[in-house]
């Protein structure tokens, strides 16, 4: 178990293109930019109660990063008593970029990817602050 | 008198699993069914809408028959909608379909690549195929 890193963790929405934006960017953080850093888990682990997603989520500073309105991620963090540390939505980051829209749900495109990067890129300054605070 | 039948769809819940390839799989072959295979007789819901959302989602299983596609023998998905929602009509995993077919899993949890196709093919196929058992069944 990744004791001690920072957990991102996506919604994986499957209906709309914000949820593999933002699971790409998680992908992106805990591969490339901040691998010692950051992990991630599977989200429905903590639907089930997982006993093992649920321990990494409730020891560890938690981020969640949400494609919509509706916080999947954020909320299923909370209902196990946890309470996250920080919450971003992709659409918010759609919002200030309208000319990044991907082209498909699964096949975001370069116009897609180039908004996972600067997500991926707004997650480890999030990444940073949060285990700066920390120390 | 006529009677006026609504169009019976089917409701697929991949558990998108973060973690593993396979978890990765189940979007894929989910979105080639809703997509491509099966469009007029398909519909999804994200899985943590179960607990994020209202009635309405929580009553999904119980709204359409369901099918649940799990990555692994965790069987996030299934033990959700059974817990959360109401009873799949079936369950699949897609180690297991792998497994049976003899179908290699893909090597990246974060892109599926062209010699991943076979395997989305394959979980699709397997879905579409109960798609179909549940259409006929009525």
């Amino acid at each position: 178990m990744d004791k001690g890193k920072v957990v991102v963790l996506p919604c994986s929405g499957i209906g709309k293109a914000y949820g593999e934006i933002g699971r790409q960017a998680v992908y992106e953080l805990v591969e490339d930019l901040r691998p010692e850093e950051a992990t991630t888990t599977c989200l429905a682990r903590l639907v089930i109660d997982d006993p093992e997603a649920k321990a990494l989520v409730n020891d560890n500073i938690v981020i969640t990063m949400d494609g919509c309105t509706q916080d999947c991620a954020r909320k299923c963090v909370e209902s196990t008593g946890k309470k996250v540390d920080s919450s971003l939505r992709v659409i918010e980051a759609f919002k200030d970029n309208r000319g990044l829209k991907p082209e498909g749900i699964l096949e975001l495109g370069e116009p897609g990817f180039k908004l996972v990067h600067n997500l991926a890129q707004r997650l480890s300054e999030e990444v940073d602050c949060l285990v700066r605070k920390e120390k | 008198m006529l009677e006026i039948v609504k169009p019976i769809k089917v409701g697929i819940i991949p558990c998108n699993g973060e973690e593993i390839c396979e978890g990765t799989l189940t979007r894929f072959a989910s979105r080639k069914v809703l997509d491509k295979l099966r469009p007029d007789s398909t519909v999804t819901i994200c899985l943590p809408l179960f607990i994020a959302g209202e009635k309405g989602e929580r009553n999904f299983a119980k709204t359409f028959p369901t099918i649940t596609v799990d990555g692994c023998n965790k069987r996030c998905s299934q033990i959700s909608t059974e817990k959360l929602s109401g009873r799949p009509r079936f369950s699949i995993v897609v180690s297991d379909v792998l497994k049976e077919h003899g179908v290699a899993p893909p090597e990246s949890r974060r892109t599926l690549g062209s010699k991943d196709q076979p395997a989305v093919d394959c979980v699709a196929d397997e879905i579409a195929g109960r798609v179909d058992e549940i259409l006929k069944s009525g």
